[in-house]
Parts: C-alpha cells; sequence; structure tokens
C-alpha cells in the first residue's frame, strides 16, 4: 500500500444556503482554500470525485454543473458517487492506491433545506413496503434509541450527556450550527419530542458543502508539514431490514473497525446524527474513556448532509496537523440507524516512517 | 508504483426488456449478477466487494438504492459503493471495481449495474422542470439532435449514414439472445421510411428504454488462474468536462480525445484501428457511430468515421466491427448500458460471445459516454495478459 | 408564483416532483401482498428457521431465492416504538401516532408499522396489538392502515391455511415531493434582468469570455463570472432540432424547432424556440430577434421571450460560428 495523507481540509455549514442546489458558488471558495493550504492549482490535481444526491437536490444529474467550479478545460480525471464525502474520499485513495496518480481533492455539497429532509430520506428505504409509509428519519432513529433504552444498554441521561458534551465543543466550532451546552439536568428537564428523543438528541437540518485534499508519499511532505496519514481505510454495510437486524448494534462499524490500526487512537470523530448513534459507535470500535470523542461538536451541531462524513475524517485530521493527537479516527455513516460505515484512522506517522 | 493486474471472469446480464414485470428490482440485479457469478464460478460469498452503478435515482424513485438492496445482493457484511456518473456510470462503476483490485485492495470483486426504466418515464425523470428556465428540448433526443446536425454538416455526411447504424445494430441483435429489440425487418429503407422524432434523428436510429441490468466478476491475477478464458484489462480512463462552456466542442469534446489518448497510451496501442479487434461503443443515437470513430482515433477527424460506417468496416466481418451485440440501440437499461459495451467487449477477447463473436478478436474496447457528451469511461480488454 | 426568498440575494420558486411510480414485485413480494389483500400476513421461512415478515426475496445466508411461507397471525407485540409529534405528508395518519415494530405472533423478526394510540402513555414495549385492516384492500402494505391495541381478553383471529393465492404482481407507489428551487445569484441577476426586458450576461475575468446566463463558475476556469454586459435580443441560430415527439410533461405542442441561439456579443449560445417561420426553412446561421411577450405577462424567467423569430437579415457566415458547435 502506498502511504497517502489527507493535507487539505476546507468546509462551509449553514442552516439555509440561498444558493441553487448545484453548490457551485459554495465550492468556488472551498477549493480556493485548499489551493492555498497546499499551494496547488486544480492542475496539480490528478483525480476529483464527488459525492451528492440528486433527491436532496430534487432534480436528475444535480452533480453535472459542480464540475464547473473546478474548471474542466483540460478536462480532468473525476468520478462520482451518490455517497457520502468520506466515500468519494475512498475511491479517490483507491485510485492513488493504483498508481494511477498521486493527488485527489475529493469535494461533496447538499441543500438538505431545498425539501423537507425527513421525507426525503424515506425513499432511501425499501421501497415496496417501507417507503409507502413515508417512516422518516427521525422517527427510525427513534426505534432504534428504544431498542437500547429497552435493552439496558443506556439511557437518557447517557444520550443527555453526548448532548450537552457536542453542544458545549460545538462552542468552539466557527462552522457548528447548533451549540451552547448547558447542563445534563437542564436537558433531561427539556421535553421530550419524538418519544424516546428530544430535539437535541437529533441532529439539525443542514446544508453545506465540503473538500479533503490527499497526496502520497512525497507529494504530501512537500505541501504539509505534518500529514494525517491514512493508516486505516475500511467500510461495510450492513443489512436495511429494521426487523432482521439487532438495532442496538452496528455489525458493519464493529467490523470497519475491526479491520483498522486503533491502537492508541487519542480523538475520535463520529458520524453519529443522533445522540444515541455515539453511544453505539463507542461500543462497536471498542473506544475506551480515554478517547477523545468528538471535540468539533460532530453531528449533533451541524450536519450537512453527504459532507458530515466526510468532515469528521477533515477534523480528524486537523488534530494530526496541529500536533494535537498523533492518532485520530474519522468515522462517517449512511443510510438510515446506522446502516453503513466507515473508518479512517489518521496518524501523524506514516507506514514508512 | 503499477496497477495490479485485474481480469474479467464473470460476465453476466438479464434478458432486457421494454417491462421486466417478472421481477422486482432485487430480481432483476440478482439475474445478471447470477449469471456473472456462475459464469466466473464463484459464490456471493466469497465476494471480497461489491460496486453499484446507476443512473439517476429519479428513474426508480428510490434514494441510494443500493443500501435497501443490500441484503439482497449479498452485500450485507462487505464494502459497498454505488457509482453515479450519468450516462456513462456503467463504464464508471467497472473501472471503480477494477481499481479495487488493481490497488490490491480487494482480490474478487463483483460489480452490477442496472436500471428499471419502467417503473418510471425517463423522458419525466429528465425533464422536471426547472423554475424560471423553459422546457425547451424533449429528453435525451432533443438534447443530442442539435450536435448531430452540427456534425452532419461539419463532417459533409450523406444523411443515410444514420440509417446504415441502426439497421447494423438491429441485425447484430438478433445474434444476441439478451437482447431487448429483435426486429429481424429492419434495412436502411425502412430506418430511413420511420418517423422524425427530433430532425435530423429519426424514431429508428434511438435506443429503446429497457429494463435490465450486467454485472462483472472482476479478480487479481491470481484469482484469473481459475477461469480458461480471463478478459485481462489493458487500460481503463475516465475524463470529465462541462456540460456548456464557450466554444466547447460538442460534436468532437475534447475530454473524449484526452481520454482516447489515454487509453491507448495506457494499453500501449498505436494504431487503434489496426490493433483493436473489435468495439462496444456507446451509441444511443445512430450518428454517434460516426461521431465517435472519429474522436477515438479509429478514423480521421474530418468525416473520417462515417466514411468507415459507409464502408461496412464497422459491420460483423469488417475490418473493424461495431456493436455486434446490438449495442444501445438495441437494448437500453441506461445505468447498465455502459456496464453492457465494457461486459461484452470482455466476452469478444474471451471468445463467449456466443453467436455474435468476432472471429478471433484478442483486443477489445468496451465505452461509455454521459451527460451532454461530457463525461466518458472506457477499457481495453485483451486475452493476453498485460506485459508491463 | 415566483418570489424572493428571506434572503433578497437569489430568487426561488416552489418546485413539486411527484411520479406514480409502477413496481413489478417479483414472486416472494407479490405472495406477501397477495396475502395483505385476501387479509393475511404472510411471513417467510429463512435457512435459519426464521419467520421474517415482510419475506426476504432471497435467504440473508445462502442467497437463494426464497420459497417456504408462512402464514402468521394478525395480533402481534410491540417490540420498540417511537413517537411521531408532527406526522409528515404520506404516513399512515394524520394525526400524533407511534411508529412500532411489531413481532406478529407466528413470526420472529418484527414489521414496521403504525400504531394508533392517543399518546405516548399509552403505549409501551410490550403492548399486545392487532392488525386494523383497510376495508378496500388492493394488496398494498397500506392494506394494513395501522396497529392497535387488543382489546384486553380478546385474542387475534385464528390463522387459516389458504389452498390458493392469485399473486400480486405490481404497485403503484405515488412518491411526491415539494422542493423550493433557487438560482444562484448569477442566474438572479439574469432572471431579474429580464423582468426588466434586459438580457444580462457576465463576461468571466480569467479567460474573458461572455456569459449569458452569467456562471457561478467559468466551467473553463472556475472562476466566477463577473463584469456585466447587457446583450442584444439578436443573434445566430448556431445549430437546432425540430421537435415532432409528444412526450410527458411537455409544454409546448409539436413540431417546433430547438434551436441553440448565440446572441451578439456572447460567447456561448442558449436554447430557445424559433416561430414565425415553417419548420423546414430554418438554417444553421439564420439571423433571429427575440419576440417578447407582452410587458405585463414579464416576470422573472426566460419565458418573457415568447421565442425566437427571423430578422430576414441573410445568413451568418458559418466560420462565424463554427466554434460554437
Amino acid at each position: 500500500m502506498r502511504d497517502v495523507a489527507v493535507v487539505g481540509f476546507a468546509q462551509r455549514q449553514m442552516a439555509e444556503f440561498d444558493g441553487s442546489p448545484t453548490c457551485v458558488e459554495l465550492l468556488v471558495p472551498l477549493f480556493a482554500e485548499c489551493y492555498e493550504q497546499t499551494g496547488w492549482t486544480r492542475r496539480d490535481v490528478g483525480f476529483w470525485c464527488s459525492g451528492s444526491s440528486d433527491y436532496l437536490a430534487g432534480r436528475s444529474f444535480s452533480f453535472v454543473s459542480a464540475v464547473d467550479a473546478i474548471g474542466v478545460i483540460p478536462p480532468v480525471n473525476e468520478s462520482h458517487v451518490e455517497m457520502d464525502l468520506a466515500w468519494a474520499m475512498y475511491e479517490a485513495w483507491l485510485k492513488i492506491q493504483t498508481g494511477e496518480v498521486d493527488t485527489a481533492l475529493v469535494y461533496a455539497f447538499g441543500k438538505s433545506s431545498a425539501g423537507v429532509l425527513r421525507r426525503t430520506l424515506s425513499l432511501q428505504l425499501d421501497p415496496y413496503t417501507m417507503t409507502p409509509l413515508w417512516p422518516d428519519t427521525v422517527s427510525l432513529a427513534g426505534l432504534q434509541a428504544r431498542a437500547g433504552i429497552d435493552a439496558g444498554l443506556w439511557d437518557e441521561r447517557a444520550m443527555a450527556e453526548v448532548a450537552n458534551r457536542s453542544l458545549t465543543d460545538a462552542e468552539k466550532n466557527e462552522y457548528a450550527i447548533r451549540k451552547g451546552g448547558s447542563s445534563v439536568e437542564e436537558l433531561l428537564a427539556r421535553p421530550v419530542y419524538a418519544d424516546p428523543l428530544r430535539k437535541h438528541d437529533c441532529a439539525p437540518v443542514t446544508d453545506g458543502a465540503a473538500a479533503l485534499v490527499l497526496a502520497a508519499g512525497d507529494k504530501a511532505r512537500e505541501v504539509c508539514e505534518r500529514p494525517a496519514w491514512i493508516r486505516s481505510l475500511t467500510h461495510f454495510v450492513d443489512p436495511m431490514s429494521m426487523g432482521t437486524r439487532d438495532l442496538t448494534r452496528a455489525p458493519s462499524a464493529q467490523r470497519a473497525g475491526a479491520g483498522a490500526d486503533l491502537d492508541g487512537v487519542e480523538v475520535a470523530e463520529l458520524h453519529a446524527p443522533f445522540s444515541h448513534q455515539e453511544l453505539i459507535l463507542r461500543t462497536e470500535l471498542g473506544l475506551g474513556d480515554d478517547v477523545r470523542i468528538n471535540p468539533s461538536g460532530g453531528a449533533l451541531a451541524s450536519n450537512p448532509m453527504f459532507s458530515a462524513g466526510g468532515i469528521r475524517v477533515g477534523e480528524a485530521a486537523k488534530r494530526i496537523w496541529s500536533g494535537e493527537a498523533s492518532k485520530a479516527l474519522g468515522h462517517a455513516t449512511s443510510g438510515p440507524a446506522l446502516q453503513q460505515n466507515l473508518v479512517c484512522v489518521l496518524a501523524s506517522e506514516g507506514t514508512d516512517d | 508504483m503499477a496497477k495490479q493486474p485485474a481480469a474479467v471472469i464473470g460476465v453476466g446480464q438479464t434478458h432486457h426488456r421494454a417491462k421486466r414485470e417478472d421481477v422486482s428490482m432485487p430480481g432483476l440485479l440478482r439475474e445478471a449478477i447470477d449469471r456473472a457469478l456462475e459464469d466466473a464460478q464463484l459464490t456471493l460469498e466469497e465476494i471480497d466487494a461489491i460496486v453499484v452503478g446507476k443512473a439517476p435515482d429519479l428513474f426508480e424513485g428510490v434514494m441510494m438504492p443500493e443500501l435497501f438492496l443490500a441484503d439482497s445482493i449479498g452485500a450485507a457484511g462487505k464494502p459497498l459503493l454505488r457509482v453515479h456518473t450519468a450516462g456513462s456510470v456503467g463504464g464508471s462503476t467497472a473501472i471503480v471495481a477494477a481499481s479495487l483490485v488493481q490497488a490490491g485492495v480487494h482480490k474478487k470483486v463483483l460489480t452490477v449495474a442496472y436500471e428499471k426504466q419502467s417503473e418510471s418515464n425517463a423522458m419525466w425523470a429528465l425533464s422536471v422542470p426547472i423554475p424560471f428556465n423553459m422546457p425547451v428540448h424533449a429528453g435525451a433526443g432533443g438534447y443530442f439532435a442539435p450536435h448531430v446536425r452540427s456534425y452532419i454538416r461539419r463532417s459533409e455526411a450523406p444523411t443515410h449514414v444514420g440509417a446504415i447504424v441502426a439497421a447494423k445494430d438491429r441485425q447484430n441483435a438478433l445474434k444476441n439472445p439478451y437482447a431487448h429489440l429483435k426486429n429481424p425487418d429492419t434495412t436502411v429503407e425502412s430506418v430511413l421510411a420511420s418517423q422524425m422524432l427530433w430532425d435530423p434523428i429519426r424514431y429508428d436510429e434511438t435506443c429503446p428504454s429497457s429494463d435490465g441490468a450486467c454485472a462483472l466478476v472482476i479478480v487479481s491475477e491470481d484469482e484469473a488462474a481459475r477461469s480458461a478464458n480471463p478478459a485481462w484489462i489493458h487500460g481503463t480512463v475516465m475524463r470529465s468536462e462541462a456540460t456548456s462552456a464557450a466554444e466547447r466542442d460538442q460534436v468532437n469534446p475534447q475530454a473524449s480525445r484526452d481520454a482516447a489518448a489515454a487509453l491507448w497510451k495506457q494499453a500501449g496501442i498505436t494504431s487503434p484501428i489496426d490493433e483493436i479487434d473489435m468495439a462496444e461503443i456507446y451509441v444511443p443515437f445512430s450518428w454517434f457511430e460516426p461521431m465517435w470513430l472519429e474522436s477515438l482515433g479509429f478514423a480521421d477527424a474530418n468525416g473520417g468515421g462515417w466514411r468507415l460506417t459507409e464502408s461496412g468496416a464497422t459491420a460483423m466481418g469488417g475490418r473493424l466491427p461495431v456493436n455486434c451485440s446490438g449495442g444501445v440501440l438495441s437494448s437500453n437499461p441506461i445505468g447498465a448500458s455502459g456496464m453492457l459495451r465494457f461486459g461484452e467487449a470482455a466476452l469478444q477477447v474471451r471468445g463467449a460471445a456466443g453467436e455474435h463473436q468476432v472471429d478471433g478478436a484478442r483486443k477489445a474496447l468496451g465505452h461509455a459516454y454521459g451527460g451532454g457528451s461530457q463525461f466518458f469511461a472506457m477499457w481495453v480488454v485483451g486475452s493476453e495478459k498485460p506485459s508491463s | 408564483m415566483f418570489y424572493f426568498c428571506a434572503m433578497p440575494r437569489t430568487l426561488s420558486a416552489p418546485v413539486t416532483v411527484a411520479f406514480d411510480y409502477t413496481r413489478s414485485t417479483g414472486p416472494v413480494l407479490g405472495r406477501f401482498l397477495a396475502g395483505l389483500r385476501d387479509g393475511v400476513v404472510m411471513g417467510g421461512r429463512t435457512s435459519e428457521g426464521k419467520v421474517v415478515v415482510p419475506p426476504p426475496e432471497f435467504d440473508p445466508v445462502t442467497h437463494a431465492a426464497l420459497e417456504d411461507f408462512v402464514e402468521v397471525a394478525d395480533t402481534g407485540t410491540v417490540t420498540s416504538w417511537t413517537w411521531v409529534p408532527e406526522p409528515v405528508n404520506g404516513q399512515p395518519l394524520d394525526r400524533p401516532f407511534a411508529f412500532a415494530l411489531v413481532t406478529l405472533d407466528g413470526a420472529d423478526a418484527p414489521l414496521l408499522h403504525a400504531l394508533d394510540v392517543d399518546s405516548p402513555a399509552d403505549v409501551e414495549t410490550g403492548l399486545r396489538v392487532r392488525v386494523r385492516w383497510r376495508a378496500e384492500r388492493t394488496g398494498d402494505i397500506t392494506d394494513i392502515e395501522c396497529f392497535e391495541p387488543l382489546p384486553e381478553g380478546e385474542s387475534g383471529s385464528t390463522v387459516q391455511a389458504r389452498e390458493t393465492v392469485d399473486p400480486v404482481t405490481g404497485i403503484v407507489v405515488p412518491i411526491e415531493l415539494d422542493y423550493l428551487y433557487a438560482a444562484s445569484p448569477e442566474e438572479s441577476l439574469f432572471y431579474t434582468s429580464l423582468s426588466e426586458g434586459k438580457l444580462v450576461g457576465q463576461r468571466c475575468p480569467s479567460c474573458g469570455k461572455v456569459y449569458i446566463p452569467p456562471r457561478s463558475a467559468c466551467p473553463a476556469d472556475g472562476t466566477p463570472t463577473a463584469e456585466e454586459v447587457e446583450l442584444p435580443d439578436t443573434g445566430t441560430v448556431t445549430t437546432f432540432c425540430v421537435v415532432n415527439v409528444p412526450f410527458l410533461g411537455q409544454r409546448i405542442t409539436p413540431p417546433y424547432v430547438s434551436a441553440y441561439i448565440l446572441l451578439d456579443g456572447a460567447d456561448i449560445a442558449f436554447l430557445h424556440l424559433i416561430l414565425d417561420i415553417p419548420a423546414e426553412e430554418v438554417r444553421m446561421g439564420m439571423r433571429v430577434k427575440a419576440v417578447w411577450k407582452p410587458r405585463e405577462e414579464w416576470g422573472t424567467t426566460i419565458e418573457n421571450i415568447s421565442h425566437f423569430a427571423p430578422t430576414g437579415e441573410p445568413d451568418a457566415d458559418y466560420e462565424s460560428y463554427r466554434v460554437h458547435l
């Protein structure tokens, strides 16, 4: 395997983006930031890959004009996944591993506010027996939270602790949308919304975009003092059916973690759009109490669809660049109730070092 | 660092029809997957990772359908990727699957692409009104027809060349048991007599709307040993450009020319017309055969494409047989159409194409494009392992 | 219909994406749905011996097509639930309700559906419930209207094995989603100018090309177009097609000519209609001029221009627009 590092990261998050669903206007300044971080121009990028969703935008081929933001004369080596940024990064990492290219810029965007996200995501479900009932994201998460409460695996207090820590940490994150922790007692005193969930247990609906820059070996060392080397990058998917899987578990997360080098991880950015999902992920990944979780505030502070997973990798990379951590984990999820999970372990030292 | 060798050892496809009302979406995919696995003599259990491709989610009204399909296609507990690059997606998906092996990450990868167009209406899905705009053209045909007109003007092509392509591909389809359209009576004359839909494109010069799927099993060098006739991947390429840009050449896009140049270089090919034995080229409207022949470098860019087609060189038994399977003009499950081109090219170099086999085919091109001719995906496969 | 959104930087307008999808169900789901139509819940027995509702089409372990069908009761037990305080369009009930996972008697895995209770206080895990069947059933998951609490002392209906089943082969699933579509700031400038009868493009500061409509990123350079350029409403047809085909959602009756029109001074052509001339007489290079609708019909839309019509000038030289094809 080649040593590949995350050497650039830029993000934008907002409650409501007032521009077009193609988000080209958001991408132009993001790319500019990436060029500034690396000293590159677009011609130094060997491969491009984006993540987005037509159903989020409400139209077919919503991603095609996004390449305008790159400036595509001459044409570029480019691909697109109908997935989160983290999986776009995976495709780019593969491309670098084949030896075809040494550098990549991956990006993702989504304007959740263009539609009613809770309804839009019902279209992700089994189209024959689930979508006709329009089960919304919050309800599916509520069923999962209740299953864990009933099984005695967590309680509302543990969920409130996650929310309180996330919202407190979010105060230091300029990109966070929802911020301001108080106390577990105060959060528990707030009304229950989608029983057993309170509003702060659920990620806010957020628009946004993000970009990550990858480079191999010396290319990474040239542009970054302390590159965040990708030590492991693995992902798995579980069946969707809410009936046949144990909702208190996320076997795909467990498997992704088992395939990763997690020894000595100091910081973990977990993509948990609902508070109890962080608890599941911590267990599945075997993260001990000494691992700092979501210093950015995580998805409960801001969850721009299709970039929020990749943003976790970017946030983890920032901790490596700054010297704050020498090993950090970025996690991304997709699908209802943690169906699909990706784990990316970053370290200040590559395998060659 | 060089790419790890990779080969196609399993190809499967569905019987493509306007409406496959006998199967669900999972059933459609499994029909192709099961055939590919049988060909590869592998089970789903033995597969390391799965890559799914399809065109816009609005076609079937399911957002990221790979999530609900995960269980039925055997992806549960495995890595699953979903690619979407417009019409080129079938090709791009195969390339992503190949890269999983070429990167040395996995050894046995299954890839499947599909479209079940009968769940909705493609014209509708592609024409959701955009406010402030005006719906002037009508789906893909309306989009491409003006550029076909430009090609005819630029290359001074005789107007019957499109009909030659349509008649040839429909006749080829009669030899492909999986093809959607089976019209034994199609001739150049009957194509010319068909209704002018999007002038200059006639009804018989357009692709059908199909339900269908295609699956490939792509494996590493050591796993390829289990196959008597692996199709080795000699080169893969993807290129993109803008949908609309000032002075963009929409007849012979730069992304297409760049992609072809990079592909031939990777595959060590200096004279495509001499070294490629057959080509499966994405031709959804008949005129795109001569247009792509020029862009791909099989003929000169001043009308060499239509001259090649008119000479009969692209027919079965010609110098460069093109779309022996009947092509997109005979079967068009959009998301799968690109992978069908890639898979048919593999079948040819494996000597496994059946009635539409080109004798002694050793190197073949699989080609796909999408959007408004701005996304390109291509590969070259060969019966011999690449030397480097 | 069109209006400025709260932040006046961009124009926005509602769009509804709606289609009645026709889904073929295949043999396994078809059997399940036929059961619902007949008032029976059908599960499938997997290779591990578990009865799963709805039956999976393929066995999760062996991946073989599922063939072993088992009728289960229409009563069962809540294994998890959540409250839905604000139901959204399309959900089974239009008043607050619970979504529940219900393991039907005779099944080993739960089914997701709505549970009709007045408040979260009326539901708990372990609650006994029964199916409330819809009176008119068609073979669809919504044949189950919802679950309802099983009155104390009542047991479920007894399962009766039936001899023949006429499977369901397809269902219709209406999907309707509402969006608020926003134009980019650059497009908003273009559409707003149109409401004043002006065609305003922008020049790319990097390559100098004039784009109409202007772009948030010049596709060649990735730089937003900037300097405003007002263009005349005359131009040249670069290429075109004659649309003879009717299609779903079409708003103009065929035949009509859809043409790329290169406005004088622009570096990119855009699509519009050509009328006031027989379709067969439209030519590449033909000079055209915008025909505007009456001013009182104008809005922030390209549709203020009804169509383009020939000016009667001599055709433009091929070389003058060759690079725009």
